[in-house]
């Protein structure tokens, strides 16, 4: 069964093509015009020029340290339990190992990775984080020569971090620690 | 037939490829370019050798201009692997790009690009059936692509094969209708002479404009540009004729298409814009002079210039013409108005003679 569709009749101008000719060639000019002459891209020169990024976007995952410098990871391991493509990898510092390297802290990671190739950019590390440690920052172009520089450690991911001044939990802790020591208890 | 004059043509022969082919890749460079500014963006400006960056002012200026571009096209087409399909007719897969090469590298053997430089007549062969030659060497071209869609045996070539044999023939017969007129009123089949006449007389496209927007029309047809690129319709066909095909044998078919750009513009100006001729600063006659036969070369080659920059730029102009509104343009349209031409131009020779 062929069915017909009721379709408007072209005008002798419409059917001339001339009028659709010409407004192609405005068209086609104007874009030209405003490209060439007034220099309005709509496109960047991607390495040269950069994108100004949000402050929530989500690019890699770095280590961040607090306003002290000091490591805010407690080796918790509760991001490497999270991260759906299994690409952190925690080595806790063990019974053995070297402690934290302040007061009234767990304890630090011996070593830390993410493997970049294998990131996902989902940020559940960030959101599970109990210690703020752990951020999406804004890079998205990450580089390599071989799948071993993807492999990214502790001091890489410290250093490309940077400092995230934010609640300082072990601080607060070592606070309220002095607090008890004065506490007055009635005897 | 001396030594000095196989000498002069062969020397000929050689700047004319030479020239044509340069002319092609930057053809290229320029459909990007055009392609991409009229889509609001840069376009090429990379690519460049590597002691390029160390050449001051100019070095980067070629670059972002996309000097280097062609080479680095014709580099990969080049190294890229050449693929033979399992299910191709060997043969003919092989035969078909040169067969769609080789005519349209010989229209431009009888196109006068010049008037005169030194004792030489600056055109390869000036025939005196100049124009029959080049509708029998255009018509040849449609065997290249007929043949490339048959021997890939797969379906889409196929399609894209039997589409250009159609729209070849048809239009081919408007072109050649087109520019019937323009022998009656020069009475020469002789391009040279055609250009002469035009000198004298002012240029053909004030005389019979029809000719020249049917001919015009007809060539964009033949060389399967859009809106008449049925034959290759990337968004319905893949690519066409030439979807099997894979380096060279592909780059092959490109340089046709571009090639008959170059000689659909070439005979265009030659036809109806008074070749190599200027109708001020004393061009409009044969020069006596070296300096004034390089510009007369010169305002032949910008002339052909602004036609491959209407071909380029008429591509973002329309959407793809639907098969059967191609084939009532060429058959109820443009024949018709042709023959109306020829009868009109007819007329107006015999009222002007009485």
């Amino acid at each position: 069964m062929s069915i017909t569709v009721n379709r408007k009749a072209l005008t002798f101008w419409e059917r001339l093509y001339l009028p659709a000719i010409v407004g192609g060639l405005k068209v086609t000019l104007k874009h030209a015009y405003s490209t060439l002459i007034q220099r309005k891209l709509v496109t960047m020169e991607y390495p040269e020029q950069k994108w100004t990024l949000p402050a929530n976007y989500r690019g890699a995952p770095y280590l961040v340290k607090d306003q002290e410098g000091s490591t805010k990871c407690v080796s918790c391991q509760l991001c490497e339990f999270v991260c759906p493509p299994k690409a952190i990898k925690i080595t806790p510092p063990g019974s053995t190992g070297q402690t934290a390297d302040r007061a009234n802290a767990e304890k630090m990671p011996k070593e830390f990775e993410i493997n970049m190739l294998r990131c996902i950019y989902c940020g559940f590390c960030q959101e599970v984080c109990p210690e703020e440690a752990i951020f999406l920052l804004t890079d998205y172009s990450i580089t390599g020569n071989n799948r071993a520089e993807f492999i990214y450690n502790k001091e890489k991911l410290l250093s490309l971090g940077g400092v995230s001044p934010g609640i300082q939990k072990w601080k607060h802790k070592l606070e309220e620690a002095k607090a008890q020591d004065t506490f007055p208890v009635k005897v | 037939m001396n030594v000095e004059f196989i000498i002069f043509s062969l020397v000929k022969l050689a700047v004319v490829v030479g020239v044509v082919q340069g002319l092609v890749a930057y053809s290229v460079l320029a459909e990007r370019k055009i392609s991409a500014w009229i889509q609001d963006r840069v376009g090429p400006n990379r690519t460049a050798p590597p002691f390029m960056k160390y050449v001051p002012v100019i070095g980067p200026l070629l670059t972002r201009m996309g000097m280097f571009q062609p080479l680095a096209d014709g580099l990969k087409f080049l190294l890229k692997e050449d693929f033979t399909p399992a299910g191709v007719r060997t043969i003919y897969f092989w035969l078909a790009p040169a067969l769609a090469v080789i005519p349209a590298m010989l229209t431009v053997a009888v196109i006068p690009f010049g008037s005169t430089l030194g004792a030489q007549k600056m055109v390869m062969a000036d025939l005196n059936v100049g124009i029959l030659y080049t509708f029998g060497i255009v018509s040849l071209g449609v065997y290249g692509i007929v043949l490339a869609g048959y021997a890939a045996n797969s379906k889409y070539p196929f399609l894209g094969g039997i589409r250009s044999s159609a729209q070849m023939i048809s239009y081919e017969l408007s072109m050649g209708m087109s520019v019937i007129p323009v022998l009656m009123i020069v009475g020469s089949l002789n391009l040279s002479s055609i250009i002469g006449w035009q000198a004298t007389n002012g240029w053909l496209v004030w005389y019979s404009p029809l000719s020249f927007f049917i001919f015009l029309v007809a060539s964009f047809a033949e060389t399967n540009r859009l809106p008449f690129d049925l034959p290759e319709a990337e968004t319905e066909l893949v690519g066409g004729y030439h979807t099997e095909y894979s380096s060279m044998k592909f780059a092959l078919f490109f340089l046709a298409e571009y090639s008959n750009m170059v000689s659909s513009s070439a005979m265009m100006v030659t036809l109806f814009f008074g070749g190599w001729t200027l109708p001020f600063w004393g061009l409009d006659h044969p020069a006596t002079t070296l300096l004034g036969g390089v510009a007369n070369i010169l305002v032949f080659v910008v002339k052909m210039l602004a036609f491959m920059v209407l071909f380029i730029w008429v591509r973002w102009m329309f959407p793809r013409f639907r098969y059967d509104q191609l084939m009532d343009l060429g058959w109820r349209r443009f024949l018709p108005l042709a023959l109306l031409n020829i009868l009109i131009t007819a007329l107006w020779l015999w009222v002007r003679t009485e």
